[in-house]
Parts: C-alpha cells; structure tokens; sequence
C-alpha cells in the first residue's frame, strides 16, 4: 500500500529534466567549482563544470547563485505536535510511531523548507529511557503524510539519557496536594535498569518467537508491537538515537548496548561528546548536537562551542541539529560558527548539516551530497550557503521545486486579500453573544464526550 | 382493587401493542429511496408501512387523514446521540448521599495496552437506555424519530444501539444492537503521562494497532482451546476484546482533511469496517473520501468563532477557511458520491436542523438533506431494511408537514414512531389531546 502510493506520488513529481547552470556547486564530498548539475527522473544525472543543456531539458539559471545539496536535519520534532512527541506515560514506548502523526500541513515544514532543508528526522520526545519509533520525512510541501514519508534508509527509535526520563511522570506534587503515582525510574541508575530490564525481556522475546518458527516450542507467542522494536535493535535492522548530555552516562549507554549486542547510532546533544570522543570512536557512534546551545539546565553546563570541532578532529562523524523549527530556517549559519569555533573548513562545516546527518541516518547513498545518482535535492542561495546573507531562492526534492522565493513572495498579495476579506466577512456576520438556553458542556467531535 | 388494576394495566397494554392502522389520503410523499410522489398515499398497520403509493388502497376501519397540502418523509435519524443513556443531570434534592457507600480509591493509572486502558468495549447503550429523558420528547417534536446512540467516553467507548423515540419501555425502543463502537482518538494528556498510557496520539494509536493484534491472538488461541481443552491451558476472557468484536463497526472521529487520512491508514490496518465522524474539512477531501469508500457522519455543529476568544487575537487562515467552508461539506460530499448523514453533536434538535439548512444553503437539495437523515444513516447503520425510507414493510415512523421540513419554522403537523401518533408540542408542555385520540400512546 505505502510502496504503492509512493509509486504514485514518483510518477507525479519526476516528470522534469532540470539542467541548473552557471552556479556555484558546493558538492560537499567532491569540491566547490562553478558549474551545472543535470536532473532527470527525480535524480541527478550529471555534475561537472562543462555540461551542456540537453535538449528538452528546462534549464535553469543560477549565474551568481550557489547550489547546495538539500539541508538534513537529524533532530526534529515539527509536524508530529498534534498528538504530542511524548508517550511520557510510560518508560519504554517503544511501540508508538510518530510515523502515525506526521502533519503534512503543518507550516514547520514549509518554514523549513523556506530554510534550504529538505529532510529531517522527525524524533519522538525524550522523555523515557525508551522512546517511540522515529520517523524520515521529506519536506515535500503539499503532499500528503505518507507522501512525506522517505523511504530510504532503516528505521529508528529514541533514546533518552539524564534529568528528561527520570524526571518525566514523576511531577513534583503541589504543596499539599496529592501525590502522584510515581513513574519509575527517578534516579539514573533507574534509566539504565530500564535498560537492562527492556532488553532481557526483548531476548526472552526473540527466543520466544525463534523456538517457535523452528517448531521447538508449539506456544505461538503473542505479538507485542513494545518488544518487536527492541528486536529489531538488538538485530541490527532499527538505529537508535540516544539523547544525551553528560558524558558518563554516554558511556554507560555504549557498554550496555554492547552488553546486549547492539551499537548505538548516534548520542543527540552529546555535549560533552568532546571529552569521551575516543570511546565514540571506539563504539562507533556518532555525535548530533547543538552548535551553541546550553546551560538551560544542569546537565547541560560543560557544553563549549568547540564540541563539533573537536569531536570531528578525533574522528568522531559529527553533526549539527536544530530540535527546534525555528533554528531549523538557518541550520547553515549554526553549521557555519564551527569554522570560527574550531576553525573546520567550509566542507566540514557543510557536512554537518548534509552527508554526516545523512550517514548517522544511513541514507547517505541516496542524499547529503551533489554526487551522480543521488536524489535531486537541491538549494539554490542567492550567497554562499555558510553565509549570514544567505537565502534560498528555489528548493528542489526529488528534482520537483517545492519552494520558489519568488513565487512566495508574489502569492502573498493574494493570500492577505483572502485572510481580510473573510475577516470582514465574519465581522459582519458576529451577533452579540447571547446566554444559552441549554448551558450543558458540548464537546467538539475529538472530545471525549459528545453530547 | 386489585382487579381494577390489572384492568387498566391491561387496557393500557393492549393499547400500547395494537397501533390503529392510519392512512394518509393524497399527500405528497417524499420516500426518499424512490423519486417523490405527488399525490399518493400511506397505510400504517401494526407498527409498519403496509403500502406507500400513488394508489394504495385505505382499508375499513382505518383513521383517515386528508393530506391535501401535506408533506409525508420518513422519520429523521440523529446518527450519533446520548439521549437516553445521558440524561441531564438532576436539578432536584440529591437523595444519594443518605447511605454513606465507601469511595473506591482510583485505578492507577494504565502502564501499557495490558491494562486495557480507558476501554470499556462491552458496555452497551441498549442495556443502559432509558425512556425517560425530556430529550427523547424534544427530539420528536422536531421530527426525530430515531436515533444512534453511544456511551461517548473512551478510546473504545462501548457499542451503540439504533433507537426509536416513543415508548415508555426501553426494550421496545429498541431497533438495533450493537450499532457500532464509538472511539475517541485523543491521548489522555497530563504533562508527563502521570495519568497514565496512553498519553499521546501516537500511543492511542499504538493501543488500538495492539488491541487487534490481541483480538486475532485471542480469537484463534480460544477456538484452538475450544476445539479440544483437553490438557490446554486455559485462556482467560477478555471482555474489552470481545466487546470489540461484537461491535461490528468502528465509529472513528476525524475532523480535517490529514486526520481523515491518518484515521483512514489506521482503519485500513485492523480489518473491520470503519465510519469517520466529525468531517468538517470534508469540502478538501472528497476525492480522500471516495478513494477510500469511507461513509462518514458529519457534525451538523459547524465551526464558529468561540465567544469566548480573545477578539484582538489574529486567526491563523486556515481556521477562517475552515468556518467559512464547513458547511459546504455536504454538498460536496454529495457531488463526490460519498455517503454521509448528519448528527446532532450536542445540539438541540433546533439547533441541529439550523446547523443542516445552513448546508442547504451552501446547495445541498431539501431532499438530499432529509436524504441525509434518513435513508443515509439508516445505511451506514445496516438498517436500511427497516429504516429510512416511506417504503412497503419498513417501520412506520414518518413526520408529515405542511410545507417543507427544512425551513426555519417547520409546520409539523404529526409524527409516527411505530405507526404511533404524535403530536408535536412546544418543547416541555405537555401532549395535548389528539384528535381520535385512539392511536395516541398512553402517557
């Protein structure tokens, strides 16, 4: 069904032949050179300095523009507030799907794209040890929800590590009210229990279902959506991004994940990635953070804005995120503080925001870099991309534009005229309010009760 | 004394089961599963339409009206109500705190779908109907001759039952049982999930994914044990599991076009037949709708500005578009071929059939809006056989008018429920005598 609707939604938006010219190309794993990029069925087909137009194709002109690949945001939680990011009620919500409640209307997204990025993890919250199933979508503006689905790459869960899951469901009671029924775990040491915990309970799991697939046991297990996820991690099939601050809890996460046989794809925040860079390294983890955000509590007070540099110095595949939509319109200027703090070059600092998100996620054979064969998503800057002055001018996904600044600006006449006119129009209509006769509480349909 | 008593009882029961046969001479009949007949004519006997035609023929004894300038439909069907099972809470002295009964101390709050949380699948609104709410009367009055009632609260609330709106004994009232499980889709909130799983809209789903998943573990795990008990564990009831198996059809709120669609995907997955409720921004996603060949139960409560808004605060355009286009809902869903009622939501019946003709005005047809009280719900119900429509053999309920029945002070002139004669009354004062007097049920 989903692969169906996608093959639908394929043959809508390849339709163009797309040959942008005359641009910078920042392609992030091969150089920055004046030149074209050629896109055909969704994907690109050639980059160099020296193409020609083929004929048909529409061409593009970006003389005195900059072109980059689309901006990934590997931590993000817009388009997925209807229903909450948090299953907070319990400490491992390993079955809940943000895949469910990804809001295609939501305006985060079309504010992103406005921003140059074109694919974002979508995470559920942190506020248990073991959070929902996260989920990759694509900024394409207008489509519905399973068509903002990205189909690349395996799927991932969250984590979460310090003050969020032991804090969470466990409210601090107001004085002399009631206590709440505490939520375990409330200490650190509890998180990691749940852990152990989690995963012993997800082994017994697995064996359940191997004894019995291999007539052993003739017991049919019953499926549980809770377990089958922590399966799939300890089977290598779903990647798991921990949130997390502090470094010795970091390692705490790294030797239990290897104690159940599975690596930990990245720490998200990791700000004191910088002090436990060889043991990530070692663990083969990757960093996600933030590149000058901290001290908003106590967990987070050695963050230093030298953590994507050092971290990317001793090896480590580090990254810059937003976890917020407003951060996330200009990515490209908290990529590009890491050159001044740390002194990364303009590669490195684009890597941050492109190919490092892409291969934390394993979706770097598809986006993250201007390279033949990839998806076309593409941003076209009136600057260079790491400049402050620098606005996207058209986006593309999959070689479809979805935003065009020009084309937003001039439609904004039209859509301020609609908003007054049915402003006016609703004033006409207001009638003083009047006392109700029948003063009984009336739910709206989503409401619990219909009267 | 006693005897004396036993008489009336009897009398009254006897009255109560042998209807007068009505005919209704030359009125115009709006039978909505057929085109209009301009001058026919219906018999009522025994609870039921005996013929409906343009030459049926009055049988002796019947009690004739003339229908010359009357209009004859069939009874309107509110699709989703609470009347019956909720009545308004009561205005006089509270008796029940002269027995002081022990509080029991709160459930905790639910830790996963193993605590089947807020589900209360297996209660039923028939076991729990009453025939006593004001609201019953009220609903007549206007022209409702029956409606779909649920418990509301709950992801899987509890199954619905189809009911008629006269009567003094609820079993009697009764068309159809379950109807339906009414659902809510909405987490349980509490910053934090102190009150307990599921919180978010994602963990209700997850719930609802899981409790069929149970549902079909549970169904084979008892027919293999039934089968053959013999040296089997026993596998334990599950009362929330089969309340949602008897159910039969899933009852699902969705208000604008992405939950639509989001509520779709989930009711694809778990293989029972699906109604979407609410449906306000169904005027975007008729297409949605018909590729998925969703019926749906439209709240005839459109949106409004709330009273109490901030009337400085700005509104985002969405939101005007949504107030300004609701209503049109209807009419586009018709064009579209989407089969969809309307439901009281809370409303007055004046109310709601104010919140109907505004659609009307947005140009459904007077007929495809009655249409969509009556035949449609009767349809999405599964009882279409019985209900709905001014057809041989189907239950005698009808509003007979002069004039049109959607306008804004409908002429009602009498209302059958069970070939029972009503007649309409101001809201609260009582019936008066009517003329004959001998179909009229006894009070």
């Amino acid at each position: 069904m989903r692969f169906a609707l996608l093959l639908l939604a394929s043959a809508a938006t390849y339709a163009e032949t797309i040959f942008i010219q005359n641009a910078t190309v920042y392609t992030v794993t091969k150089g920055t050179f004046k030149g074209s990029v050629l896109i055909e069925d969704g994907k690109i087909k050639q980059v160099g300095q020296n193409l020609a137009a083929p004929s048909g194709a529409r061409i593009v002109d970006a003389a005195g523009m900059h072109l980059s690949p689309g901006i990934i945001d590997a931590h993000s939680h817009i388009a997925a507030g209807a229903g909450g990011i948090n299953e907070g009620s319990v400490s491992v919500s390993s079955m809940v799907r943000i895949e469910d409640f990804v809001d295609p209307e939501s305006v985060a997204i079309y504010r992103a794209l406005a921003g140059g990025v074109t694919s974002a993890n979508i995470l559920h919250g942190s506020a248990n040890a073991i959070g929902g199933q996260n989920r990759l979508i694509k900024m394409r503006w207008g489509k519905t929800g399973v068509e903002m689905l990205f189909d690349g790459g395996p799927p991932s869960i969250k984590f979460a590590l310090g003050e969020n899951p032991k804090r969470s469901g466990n409210p601090t009671p107001a004085p002399g009210g009631p206590t709440t029924v505490a939520r375990y775990p409330a200490t650190r040491m509890g998180v990691e229990d749940i852990y152990r915990q989690a995963f012993t309970e997800a082994k017994e799991y697995q064996k359940a279902w191997v004894d019995f697939k291999s007539g052993k046991s003739t017991v049919e297990p019953r499926r549980d959506l809770r377990l089958e996820p922590l399966v799939e991690i300890m089977e290598g099939k779903r990647l798991v991004h921990c949130h997390a601050y502090r470094g010795d809890e970091m390692l705490m996460m790294m030797r239990v994940a290897e104690e159940f046989g599975f690596r930990i794809a990245t720490f998200q925040h990791v700000q004191e990635g910088y002090k436990i860079a060889k043991e990530m390294v070692e663990h083969g983890v990757g960093g996600s953070g933030f590149s000058d955000w901290w001290a908003y509590k106590m967990e987070v007070v050695d963050g230093i804005p030298y953590n994507m540099a050092l971290m990317t110095s001793k090896g480590v595949m580090a990254a810059v995120n937003s976890d917020d939509a407003g951060l996330m319109r200009r990515l490209n200027t908290e990529a590009a503080k890491t050159m001044k703090y740390g002194g990364l070059t303009e590669d490195q600092a684009l890597a941050l925001i492109t190919i490092n998100p892409a291969r934390h996620m394993k979706v770097d054979d598809r986006i993250g870099s201007i390279e033949v064969g990839k998806d076309a998503d593409l941003v076209i800057w009136n600057k260079p991309p790491l400049s402050s002055y620098a606005v996207p001018q058209k986006v593309y996904i999959d070689g479809s534009l979805y935003f065009d600044r020009d084309t937003d600006v001039s439609s904004r006449i039209a859509k301020e005229a609609r908003k007054k006119a049915l402003e006016e129009k609703a004033k006409a209509q207001q009638i003083p309010p009047q006392p109700k006769k029948d003063s009984a509480p009336q739910g709206g349909p989503q409401s619990d009760e219909v009267r | 004394m006693k005897q004396f008593l036993l008489f009336i009882s009897l009398a009254m029961f006897s009255l109560a089961q042998t209807p007068v046969t009505v005919a209704i001479r030359n009125a115009k009949l709006v039978t909505i599963s057929g085109p209009v007949i301009a001058k026919g004519t219906v018999v009522l006997r025994n609870g039921l339409i005996e013929e409906a035609s343009e030459n049926a023929t009055v049988p002796d004894g019947a009690w004739v009206i003339e229908g010359d300038g009357l209009t004859v439909y069939p009874g309107l069907i509110d699709s989703i109500s609470n009347v019956g099972i909720a009545p308004p809470a009561p205005t006089g002295p509270v008796t029940a705190a002269i027995t002081a009964t022990p509080v029991a101390p709160p459930a905790p709050p639910a830790r996963g779908p193993e605590d089947r949380p807020r589900t209360t699948s297996w209660e039923r609104a028939a076991d729990k109907f009453r025939s006593n709410d004001p609201r019953i009367e009220s609903a007549r009055n206007a022209g409702f001759t029956s409606a779909v009632i649920f418990p509301t609260t709950g992801i899987f609330a509890g199954q619905g039952a189809v009911v008629n709106l006269a009567g003094d004994n609820p079993s009697k009232m009764i068309i159809e049982s379950p109807a339906g499980q009414y659902m809510t889709l909405t987490g349980g909130g509490g910053a934090g999930g102190a009150r307990g799983f599921p919180s978010s809209g994602m963990g209700v789903y997850a719930y609802v994914r899981q409790i069929f998943i149970d549902l079909d573990y549970y169904e084979r795990t008892k027919a293999a044990y039934q089968s053959n008990p013999s040296g089997k564990q026993r596998p334990a009831y599950d009362r929330a599991l089969e309340g949602v198996k008897e159910s039969g059809r899933l009852l699902m709120p969705a208000t604008s076009k992405v939950e639509m669609e989001r509520v779709i995907k989930l009711a694809s997955e778990l293989k029972m037949p699906f109604v979407l409720y609410g449906v306000h921004e169904g005027y975007r996603a008729a297409s949605v709708l018909k590729q998925a060949n969703a019926s749906v139960l439209i709240s005839a409560k459109w949106p409004t500005r709330p009273p109490t808004a901030d009337p400085e605060a700005e509104e985002p355009l969405r939101t005007l578009e949504l107030r300004e286009s609701a209503a049109s809902t209807p009419v586009t869903l018709n064009k579209e071929g989407v089969k969809f009622a309307f439901y009281s939501d809370g409303q007055t019946p004046a109310e709601f059939l104010k919140g109907v003709r505004l659609a009307v005005t947005r140009g459904l047809s007077h007929d495809d809006a009655v249409k969509a009280m009556t035949l449609s719900a009767a349809e999405i119900y599964g009882v279409s056989n019985r209900l709905g429509s001014i057809e041989k053999g189907k239950i005698a309920n009808l509003v007979v008018t002069k004039g049109d029945l959607l306008t804004e002070k409908p002429a009602i002139q009498y209302v059958f429920v069970d070939g029972m004669h009503y007649v309409p009354t101001a809201d609260g004062a009582p019936t008066p005598t009517a003329p004959q007097g001998t179909g009229r049920r006894p009070r």
